[in-house]
């Protein structure tokens, strides 16, 4: 059980992490349409949040709630991929961040939703939805800004190449992982892995990007250890929780 | 406004409600392609389940009637009330016409 | 010449007594047209300004269904915006000359919007008292003589009935909460009333545009009869959940309606011109975006260019 809770919270985080993230972007963004739009994927995020937490919740079964999970855990004990907390640097990081993130959300809940956890599997098969359309916008937004201006495309190239470095810990397995695919619950992520390559390079190709290729890349989500922004974060998002701990909002 | 820094053309939105039902003009957007017109339309017009299907035409190509030809264009047809069903005498009795 | 306008502007004034809509492309006198594109980009405006006060709390939202339904209400805030600039723009001027006069301080939003965001209770007492005040002018404004501001204002209307309840319901929870929480409520409440009254626009007897627009049924009620309306509803709701309006004056009247204290009109003009806590913050947020974004916009239109 202590698996699958890890497992659940894992995939909580990354949805709740990179939905804080584009929360933040509301009303800065650079025409009234898109900050509409990115609200959208926003709730689509915390909403995907929600349900793994509260089933995490559930698997643990300790009396805790969600926003237990949400607000009363501390960065230790996050386990989101650090590519989701990076900041909302300029519209070219955020679209970056957001391809990598939606075509890695893409491959996995296509797998997922074959779990043979019914409850993974059911909010795989739902999210997988909303993240098709977001994948949809984030790849059309690489080639558009590829494809803009000279500056769009440098602004692009440089979000790319400084978002890199997270991209490999996507697809980190521990034995959480390997216990979960002997039970059929969770996926070989090397599989996703060939997939996300496969993806990442037609867009990149089509937005006239170079692929960037070696370099540092980071390591340690998986046993709670992050960039430093997640501390900011969650001294953000848990600070009412926490300084009210007998108040119910 | 610039002609390299604007908020793109305005585009017509119309939502299906149903299967089955006619498109309803919804409002508007602004988008640069249509990419981003249905996009835009999607994520403003469908939100509360408005539709299950869109269309979008960029305001430019909707052709309307000038209101100074409405009483040409629409009058003419107020004394044509043959057209509908309840001008005929159907004798009593006569059963699903 | 003259004559024909007069005898246009008979037709014109006709139309509205009998309630027949004005849609963009009729004819409309000048001081008509005026007055909606600027009473229409103001509104818009304000929508859009409006995001940010409660844009101040989305990453401290206290809860994950608070977050929710805080992103999902300032993202219908940003819908409502976009649909006045788009009935604005019927009448022949774009969004982008619109925020040109937004940033210029040519064109003003609601003052309320001028005033910070302090604490969670904020949330509360801005859907609440400040939309329920924008609902009691909207509800009103769906009966507008022009076409597609009515028409903006219908859908708004459908749209808004969860905001104030939203609101109420935070306000609700925090009476019912820890002491910390009655206190926080208590003051959200005293620093948006006076605010949220202001809200209606002068005074009848003050209001220098008021009778035109009433005229061409652009507004269909006046500011004191609409502000009227939101106390008498408003008082009772913050009694039920032990809360006191910071009105010492504030009195039940035998006819049902309540009594209240003098608005402070020099905060109101002073705040209108331009000095009010946040003004300048306000506008700064959205001219930083909007510079920004250039990059952005420039490269989608060159996008859109090279596609064609």
């Amino acid at each position: 059980m202590k698996n699958l809770f890890k497992y659940t919270v894992r995939l909580a985080d990354n949805s709740l992490i990179l939905g804080h993230r584009l929360a933040e972007n509301c009303s800065w963004g650079p025409y009234l349409e898109e900050d509409i739009s990115v609200t959208n994927t926003s709730l689509d995020l915390l909403g995907q949040a929600e349900e793994f937490l509260i089933y995490a919740a559930e698997v643990e079964n300790e009396g805790r709630t969600a926003d237990d999970l949400a607000y009363k855990r501390p960065e230790i004990e996050y386990y989101n991929v650090q590519l989701t907390e990076q900041p909302n640097d300029d519209f070219a990081h955020i679209q970056a961040r957001q391809f990598f993130m939606d075509a890695f959300n893409f491959y996995l809940y296509s797998a997922l939703k074959n779990s043979s956890d019914s409850t993974i599997a059911a909010i795989s098969a739902k999210s997988l939805k909303e993240v098709t359309y977001h994948l949809r916008r984030s790849s059309e937004w690489l080639i558009r800004l590829g494809k803009g201006t000279p500056e769009s495309k440098e602004r692009m190239q440089k979000a790319v190449n400084d978002l890199w470095q997270f991209t490999s810990e996507l697809f980190e397995m521990d034995e959480v992982d390997e216990a979960l695919i002997s039970e059929g619950i969770a996926i070989d992520l090397k599989e996703i892995q060939k997939l996300w390559k496969n993806k990442i390079t037609e867009i990149f190709k089509m937005a006239d990007l170079t692929y960037p290729e070696g370099g540092y890349q980071a390591t340690g989500s998986r046993k709670g250890y992050h960039t430093e922004y997640l501390g900011f974060i969650l001294a953000e998002m848990q600070y009412l929780p926490r300084a009210y701990p007998t108040a119910k909002w | 406004m610039s002609n390299t820094d604007n908020q793109g053309p305005l585009w017509e939105v119309f939502t299906q409600k149903k299967a089955g039902l006619a498109f309803k003009h919804s409002g508007s957007v602004h988008a640069y392609d249509k990419n981003l017109a249905i996009e835009a339309a999607r994520d403003l017009y469908t939100r509360r389940n408005e539709g299950i299907g869109l269309w979008v035409v960029k305001s430019e190509n909707i052709v309307a009637v000038d209101p100074e030809d409405s009483e040409s264009f629409f009058e003419p047809a107020n004394d044509k009330i043959y057209r509908h069903p309840t001008f005929f005498e159907v004798p009593d009795g006569v059963k699903d016409m | 010449m003259s004559e024909n306008i007069e005898k246009l502007e008979k037709q014109f004034q006709e139309k509205i007594d009998n309630e027949v809509k004005i849609e963009p492309r009729d004819w409309m006198p000048d001081g008509y047209r005026q007055h909606v594109v600027r009473q229409m980009s103001q509104h818009a405006h304000s929508e859009v300004i409006g995001m940010q006060p409660e844009g101040n709390w989305i990453t401290r939202a206290p809860s994950l269904r608070a977050k929710k339904i805080l992103l999902a209400k300032i993202q219908d805030e940003a819908g409502h915006g976009l649909y006045l600039y788009s009935a604005a723009e019927t009448l022949g001027t774009s969004r982008d000359t619109f925020l040109q006069w937004l940033h210029e301080g040519k064109a003003k939003y609601s003052s309320i919007f001028n005033y910070p965001s302090l604490n969670w209770a904020d949330m509360g007492a801005i859907g609440w008292l400040v939309d329920g005040a924008a609902i009691v002018n909207q509800v009103s404004l769906q009966k507008t003589s022009y076409g597609p501001y009515s028409r903006a204002m219908v859908r708004i209307c459908k749209e808004e009935s969860f905001h104030q309840r939203q609101g109420y319901e935070i306000m609700a929870k925090m009476m019912a909460g820890t002491k910390e929480q009655q206190q926080m409520a208590q003051d959200a409440l005293n620093r948006f009333w006076w605010p949220s009254l202001m809200m209606f626009g002068p005074h009848d007897s003050d209001s220098t545009r008021s009778s035109k627009a009433l005229k061409w049924k652009i507004k269909r009620e006046t500011n004191d009869t609409l502000r009227k309306r939101f106390i008498d509803k408003t008082i009772p709701q913050a009694e039920f959940i032990g809360l006191k309006v910071p009105d010492p004056d504030a009195m039940l009247q035998p006819d049902g309606s309540y009594k209240t204290g003098a608005i402070d009109w020099e905060e109101f003009w002073n705040v209108v011109g331009g000095n009010g806590p946040c003004n300048k913050q306000r506008l700064d947020h959205h001219i930083k975006a909007h510079k920004d974004g250039k990059w952005v916009r420039e490269a989608c239109l060159a996008f859109a260019k090279n596609q064609n």
